[in-house]
């Protein structure tokens, strides 16, 4: 079965997904990495507000390329999420509830995730040009002088993922420990 | 002697920095058609149809196979019969990578300092390895590569006891650790002997030999195909969600060392490579 997962998110929906089940996810995405997040968290540390309303949102660790002529997007695939690692508690005890990227997550994450309820999705890395055709609108919300690292608008339709990690914990990554 | 213009130099990289980023080279797309008739795991096999597919489509549409257009390595043999003229070969080198990511719409990544962090947008510079050979041929070498796959890059100085079990140990467990987060299934690049920065140099260049051309030496091959087996025993698979498929290849590169040393150094590439070869 493949779930459908349309921001803002509701508890109601995300405790139905389990580590492993497929998601379309439709509709709003915010498009953010690195620079993005370290701009977010030293707004909201100087006490500033972020600069969209996170409650319920969907967060996507990319850094696209620039739009071809006749195209809205560049290839767009997702970026390793463990890199956020450090800027995602803040996020999700401010209402971030699902989050896509590629690779596993810190236990601290794992954690915040438990405690505030919220999803973590896989999409196919490498798989830029496929995921593209995905997006079909993109606006530039905050920070445009990071250039392919600003945090994004995105609408998208029938954008794959799995269930990387659920609101309880439950991960489909391989744990050596 | 032959005179070859770096004007020629400068267009050769920036069409090759193109046709790297939006064709698999065609070992690789082989490597990956065998995985996935290979692949017992449904999901894992399904994953590889959707990377498969994303490479027919980079290519009709001329679009990057991953939005991670990477940092460029141009590896240059020169033959020692060439003489360079018309202007600085590192700038004709760099002048093809920004025309190359410009005209391609590749994402630049690359920041001006690893403390302050301000984008060059351009994607340069790149890194040049320049390597002397003989005769008057110049060959040119591009390989952009994403930083999923670098970051989860190890180097071990072992000790000479340590020896083949003791390496081996090691390659296996740095893509352990890497699960997920290179792309896999991945390339792997060993290096082993010389020093510090001859390992990690070797274990580039055995990434740049193509994933169906096992190592000549025939001791080689044999550590690449034992390695190869224990890596996809792992059960790691395609995009770190479980399989059979963990890497598409081992190659791996030697070179003597010192009596006290055994330097092993790893380096991963995603399924994504990107490489492509010009000559001049």
């Amino acid at each position: 079965m493949t779930h459908i997962l349309r921001a803002p998110l509701e508890n109601s929906i995300l405790q139905q997904l389990k580590a492993g089940d497929e998601v379309l996810v439709q509709g709003t995405v915010y498009a953010a990495r690195d620079a993005a997040h370290q701009k977010m968290i030293a707004a909201l540390e100087s006490g500033d507000q972020l600069p969209f309303d996170i409650t319920g949102q969907i967060i996507y660790y990319v850094g696209p390329c620039p739009a071809p002529p006749g195209r809205i997007i560049g290839s767009a695939g997702p970026t390793t999420s463990s890199r956020m690692d450090v800027y995602t508690p803040a996020l999700l005890a401010r209402g971030l509830k699902a989050m896509i990227g590629k690779g596993d997550r810190s236990q601290i994450v794992k954690d915040a995730m438990i405690k505030y309820g919220a999803v973590y999705l896989a999409a196919v890395g490498g798989a830029g040009v496929y995921l593209s055709r995905r997006i079909t609108s993109v606006e530039i919300v905050a920070y445009p002088e990071l250039g392919p690292e600003a945090l994004l608008k995105m609408e998208f339709k029938d954008f794959p993922c799995i269930v990387a990690i659920d609101n309880q914990g439950n991960s489909v990554y391989k744990s050596w420990t | 002697m032959r005179i070859v213009d770096v004007e020629k130099i400068k267009e050769a990289v920036s069409k090759a920095v193109i046709t790297a980023n939006t064709q698999l080279p065609a070992d690789v797309l082989e490597g990956l058609q065998k995985a996935r008739d290979l692949e017992t795991v449904p999901r894992a096999r399904r994953l590889l149809e959707i990377i498969l597919e994303n490479a027919r489509q980079a290519q009709e549409e001329g679009m990057p196979l991953c939005q991670d257009t990477g940092l460029v390595t141009v590896h240059i043999e020169l033959g020692q019969e060439v003489h360079l003229d018309g202007g600085n070969v590192y700038q004709a080198i760099n002048q093809g990578v920004r025309e190359g990511y410009k005209a391609g719409y590749f994402r630049a990544s690359m920041v001006k300092d690893p403390l302050n962090r301000i984008n060059t947008g351009d994607n340069t510079p790149a890194i040049v390895h320049l390597e002397l050979t003989d005769g008057e041929e110049v060959v040119i070498t591009v390989f952009p590569k994403g930083a999923g796959s670098e970051n989860m890059s190890r180097t071990a100085m072992l000790k000479p006891a340590e020896g083949w079990a003791g390496a081996r140990q090691f390659v296996v467990e740095t893509v352990r650790i890497a699960n997920a987060n290179p792309c896999p299934p991945i390339i792997v690049g060993v290096g082993m002997g010389g020093n510090l920065e001859k390992a990690c140099f070797l274990a580039k260049k055995a990434l740049l030999r193509p994933i169906n051309r096992p190592h000549p030496d025939p001791k080689i091959a044999e550590k690449e195909a034992e390695l190869l087996q224990a890596i996809n025993q792992l059960g790691i698979g395609p995009q770190g969600l479980g399989g059979d498929i963990t890497a598409l290849a081992v190659n791996m590169e030697v070179y003597p060392t010192h009596i006290a040393s055994l330097p092993v150094a790893v380096s991963l590439n995603c399924h994504s490579t990107r490489r492509a070869v010009v000559k001049i």
